[in-house]
């Protein structure tokens, strides 16, 4: 038996890596599956949380706001603010033990590793989300609220069809940031036995002390997932920015036609009289 | 000249023809005082310009009659009804009172006909077919009709204060404000967007204007107020401010603005 495993036991670095890739191939798969499900989950999660925050660290409070309201407001963004404090500055290694071992100890809650990996990832970005969003909200022209306001726009309703859609815009590649982070950074989660990429990895290593082999080839998944990501973002953004061009609509004094506007010059070429 | 002033603890009732009434209003940043004591109204078809040195309070009681500044003292009535004080809803005050910025203020995230939609559906409730023939109605008579697919980052300043009016047309206010409308254009754009105002004053819209256009202010409307250091000096017809001022600070403001 200890010969048939030698006899078929690779020589060369390339061997090794073909050979794993053919013996462990369903295991890279089934982790890098898990990991990019953690992190889009959570990054998505993460998100809401932090547009959440982000609109109730942003209430304005004015004189004329009743008191109640002004106690509730105000101690809401201390909370909030304690939160982001928190979880910004702990790993996140250490958020998954603590709250992993914890919430069975202190709740009696029996969270399994993938959820309890899922919600550490996403109190972690919102944390992270909540001040991103907030910094893209604060860098809209102050304009645009007040012209929402005048024509009777609620705070909400500022936010919703005016606000939000410039801020996230600004902050899709920071949120793409957050993302290509989390798609990594799951690799900690293997320290509460979640069965994301790193943790399967570290099996398939150890079967066969190919460490290196192994995560060569880890390493070259990570970054398959990572670059099809970045692709995909950069898409979507310009997607968002929709086309330079705009359409004129024909007229009795104007045929229509397209309006070619170039970058940095916001002029179009056709005037408006 | 002692004149008894009135101090209004309670909200009073005003004149129901007024559309906006500004009672004993004032306004402070801190220590600063910007307005003070200001009595004011707009009837229903008027023109009134508000003119007056930069610093002199007009834009902020432009914005405080929006709200957009809370006043600090006075109250403002809505067809005799108190803003501040009543049981009025401030949201549903500004859909009356329309507001022209002078940084045009388009929603950059929308296209100029999504700009002119997003409050008639959204705060007014209307359907978006009725909507948006609206806005293609107010658009068509500023001139805009074509560029409705355009983003504001794609409009010349002029185009943008034009699509802007509209979208604030688009509303039906009563009254439409306009805060210094020309002053952030261009100069060959300035003549589009006054056309523009002096058609919508021709046709019978209530307007108030804060202006440094002194051509417009005499030829357009029906009133003209003079203000300096927070308070309103002179208020009356075109003719009598610009040609008989009765106050010395009307005369030397308008001897040095008019360079005569």
């Amino acid at each position: 038996m200890m010969y048939a495993l030698a006899a078929a036991t690779p020589e060369t670095f390339w061997a090794w890596v073909i050979f794993i890739i053919q013996n462990y191939g369903s295991l890279f798969l089934i982790g890098a599956r898990n990991t990019m499900f953690i992190a889009i989950t959570g990054t998505a999660v993460g998100f809401a949380i932090g547009l959440l925050v982000a609109v109730v660290r942003t209430i304005p409070i004015k004189p004329s706001t009743p008191t109640p309201i002004k106690a509730v407001v105000r101690l809401s963004k201390v909370l909030l603010g304690v939160y982001i404090e928190v979880f910004r500055g702990t790993p996140m290694i250490v958020q998954a033990v603590v709250v992993y071992y914890g919430s069975l100890q202190l709740l009696g809650i029996d969270l399994s590793a993938m959820v309890a990996g899922i919600l550490i990832v996403s109190i972690n970005t919102g944390a992270y989300m909540a001040e991103i969003i907030r910094g893209g909200i604060e860098s809209i022209d102050r304009g645009q609220t007040e012209a929402a306001q005048a024509i009777g726009m609620s705070h909400v309703k500022t936010m919703v069809f005016v606000i939000l859609p410039q801020a996230i815009r600004n902050i899709l590649p920071a949120t793409g940031n957050e993302l290509i982070v989390n798609i990594k950074d799951t690799s900690v989660l293997n320290i509460i036995s979640v069965t994301e990429l790193f943790f399967m990895s570290k099996s398939a290593a150890g079967t066969y002390f190919r460490y290196f082999e192994v995560f060569f080839v880890t390493s070259v998944v990570y970054l398959i997932m990572t670059f099809t990501v970045t692709q995909i973002l950069r898409w979507l953004e310009r997607k968002l920015d929709g086309p330079e061009n705009y359409t004129v609509m024909g007229s009795q004094t104007t045929p229509a036609g397209t309006i070619h506007v170039h970058h940095g010059d916001h002029r179009p070429g056709l005037g408006g009289k | 000249m002692s004149k008894v002033k009135t101090i209004h603890a309670t909200p009073i009732a005003g004149d129901a023809s007024k559309i906006v009434e500004v009672v004993h209003l004032g306004k402070s940043f801190g220590s600063n005082e910007v307005l003070r004591d200001i009595d004011f109204d707009v009837r229903t078809g008027e023109v009134v310009s508000i003119i007056g040195s930069s610093g002199s309070g007009k834009s902020t009681l432009l914005r405080c009659i929006n709200l957009l500044e809370t006043p600090t003292t006075g109250d403002i009535l809505h067809h005799g009804q108190s803003i501040l004080h009543g049981a009025h809803k401030v949201n549903d005050y500004r859909t009356h009172v329309g507001m022209v910025f002078q940084q045009f203020n388009l929603f950059n995230n929308l296209n100029v006909l999504q700009n002119c939609v997003v409050g008639q559906v959204r705060v007014l409730g209307r359907s978006k077919e009725i909507a948006e023939q609206k806005a293609m109605q107010y658009l068509e008579k500023v001139g805009m009709a074509q560029f409705i697919k355009a983003k504001p980052r794609q409009l010349s300043g002029g185009q943008k204060q034009r699509a802007a009016i509209a979208r604030a047309l688009a509303m039906e206010p009563e009254v439409l404000l306009f805060d210094e409308p020309t002053s952030a254009l261009d100069p060959e754009m300035v003549g589009e967007v006054l056309k523009v105002m002096r058609d919508l004053a021709s046709s019978g819209l209530t307007m108030l204007v804060v202006t440094h256009e002194m051509q417009f202010a005499r030829e357009v409307s029906n009133r003209v107020v003079f203000m300096d250091k927070g308070v309103i000096v002179e208020d009356d017809v075109p003719e009598v401010i610009f040609n008989t001022p009765r106050h010395e600070r009307t005369r030397s403001f308008l001897d040095r603005i008019l360079d005569r």
